[in-house]
């Protein structure tokens, strides 16, 4: 406590970002650092784990210093650890959580293992201090794609989620093959601006009718066929039309689902989270269909989207005050289902 | 592994590449491990997905390339399913904790497994898939 305020160090490891952030009252951000890693990762194309882990290693301890003395507070000062313990690379998820256990046995604070997908969601608790459950989650990111029910803090009811790629993968993939390199998404948001989004007619994939599924893997081989017979014709390949055509292929379906999910279990908010919810135009899109409906969308800002402590430690904070308690066996659990 | 006929084979359609994932299920022992070599969009995690249903496991088959692995236990065989696309060498995919689920009581299916190839046992099966001559058909090669 400090000034009558609980504070909670979060701590993040679970891909890219080795990350932690001390929260007041599950609210608000005192400190937020992230050391990204994208220079080492845009040389491999990708998430490189054996170099991420080694990475997180080197950085874990400066970046949980830098977290405290940038929110002016001591280890003394914080009322609750929190950590990702999964889903996310075994090698980097396990950095995180033996620093989060060591701190935590070391200086006597209580201790709560967070799964990656809830922090996603609790990071618009910190953007939008008046949210409060029941909502609709949006979560499209590097490694799901999901439409999530939110009674409560504490409670998520997974309604859909991708059947093959996830949103971010199917633009990292395809980034890839037209040569605009990772990371795929901020890269296709970006070279989509400057095309026409009806250029193809990629077709739109939802599945069995009421389904709130996604799948992406068929648009990616439609993607690598068109540009296959585009190369075989000899025809120059416009790479911004590309661009602009899949990413309409992708978000136009993503927030159709999404609103549709609002719609059925009588959500009047949709609340987007994840690295993907940065795309402008799905933010465009989805607000545009949902205010249709009577819907309100709330996005983070793009900091929050991506990994960060802070979003772990309101997550940890709201599970922390429901009475759980995370003791120190946890262990990292790279495949955490939501 | 039981005994599975190497061959060349054409896949016209989804129905006939679900064939193919069901024969190399019922050939799976523990221990097994099955290479999936070909490009993006050649229908690796598809076959995944029917090797999968053969070995009745419940769960969906989601691309594991964030995690690189995932395992699926509801079936006659743990399936451990990789996707080792964003690894640069075998001696990574050690580095993560793989050789328990390599050497296991399970059935590994690898992705891209030409690049982590120096790791992988000689009896391994490999699977080659290709695009076939029109836009729908894949040729598969196993070996």
């Amino acid at each position: 406590m400090k000034d009558g305020k609980f504070l909670t160090l979060g701590i993040e490891t679970s891909c890219d970002e080795t990350a932690a952030s001390v929260v007041a009252d599950g609210r608000f951000m005192m400190s937020n650092i992230i050391s990204s890693q994208i220079d080492i990762h845009t040389a491999y194309g990708g998430v490189v784990p054996e170099i991420a882990s080694r990475k997180h290693l080197e950085c874990i301890n400066d970046v949980i210093e830098r977290a405290l003395k940038e929110a002016d507070v001591s280890v003394k000062d914080i009322d609750l650890i929190g950590v990702t313990y999964g889903p996310g690379l075994v090698g980097a998820l396990l950095i995180g959580v033996a620093a989060a256990k060591a701190m935590a046995y070391a200086a006597d604070i209580p201790l709560i293992g967070v799964n990656h997908m809830h922090g996603h969601i609790a990071a618009n608790y910190l953007e939008h201090h008046e949210l409060e459950p029941p909502f609709m989650a949006l979560v499209v990111s590097g490694g799901h794609t999901e439409i999530v029910n939110v009674p409560s803090y504490n409670s998520c009811e997974k309604l859909g989620g991708t059947r093959d790629d996830a949103a971010g993968e199917a633009f990292d993939k395809v980034a890839r093959v037209i040569g605009l390199g990772y990371p795929g998404g901020p890269k296709i948001d970006k070279a989509a601006k400057e095309g026409n989004p009806e250029a193809i007619a990629f077709k739109r994939v939802y599945l069995e009718p009421g389904s709130l599924d996604f799948s992406f893997s068929g648009l990616k081989t439609q993607a690598l066929n068109y540009l296959n017979s585009e190369k075989q014709a000899g025809r120059e390949i416009n790479v911004n039309d590309v661009a602009a055509s899949f990413q309409e292929a992708v978000v136009e379906v993503i927030a159709d689902k999404a609103v549709d999910a609002a719609v059925r279990y009588d959500q009047k908010r949709i609340v987007m989270a994840g690295g993907v919810a940065s795309n402008s135009r799905l933010r465009a899109l989805i607000s545009a269909k949902a205010s249709a409906r009577g819907i309100d969308v709330l996005k983070p800002s793009p900091v929050l989207c991506t990994d960060n402590g802070a979003m772990i430690a309101s997550a940890a904070y709201y599970a922390y005050k429901s009475g759980e308690r995370t003791d120190y066996e946890l262990d990292a659990v790279p495949g955490l289902e939501f | 592994m039981k005994e599975i006929k190497y061959r060349k084979l054409r896949l016209n359609n989804e129905e006939e590449t679900r064939s193919l994932g069901l024969e190399i299920a019922d050939a799976l022992e523990p221990g097994d491990i099955v290479a999936l070599i070909g490009d993006l969009g050649t229908g690796k995690t598809a076959l995944t997905k029917y090797i999968a249903e053969g070995l009745g496991i419940k769960e969906e088959i989601s691309s594991p390339t964030f995690t690189i692995v995932k395992e699926y236990k509801s079936g006659r065989l743990p399936l451990y399913h990789f996707d080792v696309y964003r690894l640069g060498s075998g001696e990574e995919l050690l580095d993560i904790g793989a050789e328990e689920m390599l050497d296991g009581d399970g059935a590994c299916v690898i992705e891209w497994a030409d690049i982590v190839a120096n790791v992988l046992p000689a009896d391994s099966l490999i699977v080659k898939l290709d695009y076939g001559e029109d836009m729908g058909s894949r040729m598969a090669e196993l070996m």
